[in-house]
């Protein structure tokens, strides 16, 4: 845990003019762009307190704008992304990226553990017309951050808290428990020692509210993984409650997969398909 | 003490029913999501009844039987912790003016009457922990509204888990103090025993019949049974020197394999009261109000300092558990922080069991070794 | 004499902070600074009392709170200093606030120096880096009494010399009679004029007597730990040797459990400590 990054507006000389606000798009569903304008009266709070200078869902285009605050939904999964990023760094003061495939590579990043060339060659006719990086991955991959918000989609209370906490002048506390902890809170009662379900919640960051488990279902882990994640432990719970080698490694190929502890779950634990190389299920 | 009476079991709506007039909102164990957990409860036949509890190490699931019985079965993940050490809670509110004056306000909290049934003697003995750690020198208000409204129908504990333990503790199965009424669940009704004056005047309310020898002797043989079953046991009550002489040993290490960090056991933990606190601001800083949550000693922001983890790893995180549960309670609390619920074993992902773990740290390490 | 004691921390946990005003922000180093602060209500002004060890909680509304300790002189409660490293979130915050804004205040909380126990003794003050704040008070305590106590050795060490703040107050003190005041920097620039290295390499060089010697002591924990072991080495009772702590400050009362330290909680109990307590403990990692 380092010192966090010196937010924007910490100067005591007061700005005038309202801060900036920019949400970028880059390889993604458009979740967390949809999660943000769903937000209903968070999302006034926001427009009345920032200059929305690029939001390309909610109608506003200027990629190139300069802004405060870049929110950036997506992993990197082109050449040309590569280079976007680039200039949006550039642009911004604070660049946050926002949601699994941000800050993990999102789904995309299963095309890290296999043969980028024979998927694309076995979905398309024509693969030389498509453009694309043989990985999809994570911003910070390539390009200093301040601070990440992950999640599938995307936490709104999370977004509007560290924007709150930026307009008054302080780094945003970065969210750390786990999903185990939040779940205890609400008390929810455990899944996977009550259900034997092969729950990810020991491992992975909290934020979305233990929603699952709320629901009785097991965390698949689409906040990705928490500090101290012991991942290995947990892949060794799931071997002990009934699940084979590969259905140990799906439970952490989901949106982060490309999250580091959960690609090394994967490739300890997925046996090597045959046929094309160490292709994907 | 009053002398034991029997309520019939058929008369079981009474004790609702007397509390309820009395102005208590009951809360009571019920089957939820696969276990049983406290919540508002006023209605006695929606009470656990032909239910058991399956409890191993990592492991928990009910268990349904032919019989009446309705407190047939050991604790469930939680009981009176959340509902006296809030899981949230806001400390106060603040607003700041355009001036730039800040204005805090404390929290309202209203009277709120409650009466939990069902209480055992394991989580009874962690809440006169909790009572220690909370209403001290410097009391906390939030606990102190909620503890002073609160009336505690106990119930000997029949049916203990495979993961139970409290009789190494001296904190169980029976009930010995620190509830108001007390019940002892017989097949074909309870005995019911006044423990304060609030406990009495209920019990006065309640429709009663003279408690029989067989009565007594079916009791007292069901207590001793529940006692003696109990397979598991903490190697010594007082195990505070032995854990700080042993912070090396290499089972720190080996646990340290098992275990996940998660926190779970200090959640279902009756004793555990660690809190953070945080700020829910309106996005333009006019207002906010200081909350706390529930922490563990296994997350991150527990050993900050500095920007700095004093206990980064998995390691030192479950030894500041186990040296603080079993040892530093000795200093701040005059006693064991383990009330020998067996929650920590049930609840933990990966089956963890404390007895097993203390066991193995209180051998010098090579024995250890061998085992 | 009220500010002998050594706190009684019994202000209620969830006590709601009450609104202070910042008089002065003093800027003491590249990356030190100090508010002096005042509680606007006069009521609670006249009842504030501190003793010299204890801390504050201050608290930014909608941001959060910070443990400071006290850094002004006991003897006037109605101000108080906080010399404050801008490191943290709330710290950097902190850093930005000037005369007449508001913020909130909690405190005082701790157990402070063992002074009344130090009286008729010899003082040894070893600190490093912002270690001298928690003592300072301290210092001013026993100067102002100067006739209760022996011999008065003041040894101050930073890593960088422009880390030295508070030159000034070094200065006046090591004017007083039987003070001696010795400033150790790690790494000097052209004008240190006093000792490059360790500050506890000092310890032999000034005049105290070991065995009717109070040290109080503040700063790194290895720093501290290596100063009481040359302290005891010069023959202290580790019972006269006092250090002060730091660990992740919330509540205030020993109950939030996030400054634990094996059986204390270390804002309550301490956080100033006598070293023949907690020296069984102190510095192995993970506490």
């Amino acid at each position: 845990m380092t010192t966090p990054p010196k937010p924007p507006f910490a100067d005591p000389a007061p700005h005038q003019r309202r801060p900036r606000l920019a949400v970028h798009k880059f390889s993604s569903c458009d979740g967390c762009q949809l999660a943000l304008l769903n937000a209903g009266e968070g999302l006034l709070a926001v427009a009345a307190h920032f200059d929305i200078v690029h939001f390309a869902e909610a109608g506003v285009v200027d990629e190139a704008a300069e802004a405060d605050i870049a929110l950036v939904e997506g992993s990197i999964s082109t050449p040309d992304e590569r280079e976007r990023i680039r200039a949006v760094r550039e642009h911004s003061r604070w660049v946050i990226p926002i949601g699994a495939c941000a800050t993990a590579g999102g789904p995309q990043a299963h095309r890290n553990l296999a043969h980028a060339e024979s998927w694309l060659a076995s979905a398309y006719p024509q693969p030389e017309h498509v453009t694309a990086l043989p990985t999809a991955t994570a911003i910070s991959a390539h390009v200093p951050v301040e601070l990440e918000l992950p999640g599938c989609p995307v936490s709104t209370a999370q977004v509007l808290t560290a924007l709150t906490s930026l307009l008054a002048g302080a780094s945003p506390r970065p969210e750390q428990d786990k999903v185990c902890l939040e779940c205890k809170r609400r008390g929810q009662v455990c899944v996977l020692v009550a259900k034997g379900a092969p729950c990810l919640g020991p491992v992975t960051v909290t934020g979305c509210g233990a929603l699952c488990p709320g629901l009785g279902r097991d965390c698949y882990g689409c906040y990705g993984p928490a500090e101290n994640p012991e991942v290995a432990t947990l892949a060794r719970r799931f071997r002990d409650l009934g699940l084979d080698a590969d259905a140990v490694a799906r439970r952490f190929a989901y949106q982060n997969i490309g999250a580091a502890p959960f690609t090394q779950a994967v490739r300890d634990w997925r046996r090597p398909a045959v046929g094309h190389g160490d292709g994907d299920d | 003490m009053t002398e034991a009476h029997c309520l019939p079991r058929a008369r079981l709506q009474a004790l609702f029913d007397r509390l309820g007039e009395r102005g208590f909102r009951c809360i009571g164990p019920q089957v939820r999501d696969g276990a049983i957990v406290y919540d508002d409860l006023s209605d006695a036949s929606a009470l656990p009844v032909g239910i058991g509890t399956h409890q191993a190490p990592g492991r928990y699931r009910l268990e349904h039987y032919a019989h009446a019985r309705c407190f047939a079965w050991s604790n469930g993940p939680q009981a009176l912790k959340p509902l006296l050490f809030a899981p949230e809670e806001p400390l106060w509110q603040v607003t700041r003016g355009a001036d730039g004056r800040v204005t805090f306000a404390s929290i309202e909290r209203p009277a709120q009457r409650r009466a939990v049934i069902g209480v055992r003697a394991c989580d009874l003995a962690a809440l006169t922990l909790h009572d220690a750690h909370f209403l001290g020198a410097a009391a906390d208000p939030g606990y102190a509204a909620r503890r002073a409204e609160l009336f505690i129908v106990a119930v000997d504990c029949s049916h203990p888990a495979d993961t139970c333990f409290c009789a190494s503790t001296g904190d169980g199965p029976a009930v010995t103090g620190g509830a108001d009424l007390t019940l002892t669940e017989l097949d074909a009704g309870f005995l019911v025993r006044g423990l304060t004056d609030a406990g009495r005047s209920l019990m006065d309310a309640l429709p009663l019949l003279p408690a029989s020898s067989d009565d007594l002797r079916l009791a007292k043989a069901e207590i001793e049974h529940a006692a003696t079953s109990q397979r598991r046991q903490l190697p010594g009550r007082n195990l505070r020197d032995v854990l700080f002489a042993n912070l090396d040993h290499p089972r720190w290490d080996d646990v340290a394999e098992r275990c996940l960090a998660c926190g779970n056991c200090v959640a279902v933990c009756p004793t555990c009261f660690c809190y953070t606190e945080r700020e829910d601001a309106a996005l333009d800083g006019s207002h906010s109000t200081h909350l706390r949550l529930w922490d563990t000693c296994y997350s991150a922001e527990h050993s900050y300092l500095h920007g700095r983890l004093l206990r980064a790893n998995t390691r030192t995180r479950y030894r500041q558990w186990l040296t603080h549960k079993l040892g530093g309670w000795h200093d701040q609390y005059g006693r064991s922080g383990c009330v020998g619920c067996g929650r920590c074993i049930a609840w933990c992902p990966t089956g963890i069991d404390i007895t097993a773990e203390a066991a193995a740290l209180c051998k010098p390490p090579a024995a250890e070794t061998d085992t | 004499m009220q500010a002998a004691r050594r706190g009684d921390g019994h202000v209620s946990a969830a006590a709601e902070p009450r609104q202070a005003e910042v008089i002065e922000r003093v800027h003491e180093t590249r990356d030190l600074f100090t508010l002096r602060l005042r509680l606007t209500e006069p009521a609670a002004r006249a009842a504030y009392r501190f003793a010299p060890g204890q801390f504050n909680m201050l608290y930014l509304p909608g941001i959060g709170g910070v443990p400071i300790s006290i850094a002004s002189d006991p003897d006037d409660p109605t101000t108080l200093d906080h010399t404050i490293r801008a490191v943290g979130r709330v710290t950097r915050v902190l850093a930005g606030l000037g005369h007449g804004d508001r913020l909130g205040l909690r405190g005082p909380y701790g157990r402070g120096w063992p002074l009344a126990a130090a009286e008729g003794h010899d003082l040894v003050v070893l600190t490093g880096g912002l270690g001298c704040a928690p003592v300072v008070a301290a210092i001013d305590y026993a100067v102002a009494r100067r006739e209760r106590f022996g011999r008065l050795a003041i040894l101050q060490g930073v890593k960088h010399a422009a880390d030295l703040l508070w030159r000034p107050r070094y200065d006046a003190w090591a004017a007083l009679p039987d003070t001696e005041v010795r400033l150790a920097a790690d790494e000097p620039d052209r004008h240190w004029p006093d000792h490059v290295g360790l500050v506890t390499d000092l310890l032999g060089e000034v005049r105290f007597d070991p065995g009717a010697t109070f040290a109080l002591l503040c700063g790194p924990e290895p720093m501290m730990l290596a100063g009481a072991r040359r302290l005891i080495a010069l023959g202290v009772p580790d019972t006269h040797i006092w250090l002060s702590l730091e660990r992740g400050f919330q509540c205030g009362v020993g109950h939030c459990g996030h400054c634990q330290l094996g059986p204390w909680f270390v804002c309550r109990d301490g956080p100033v400590f006598r070293f023949a307590d907690i020296r069984w403990l102190l510095g192995t990692p993970g506490f």
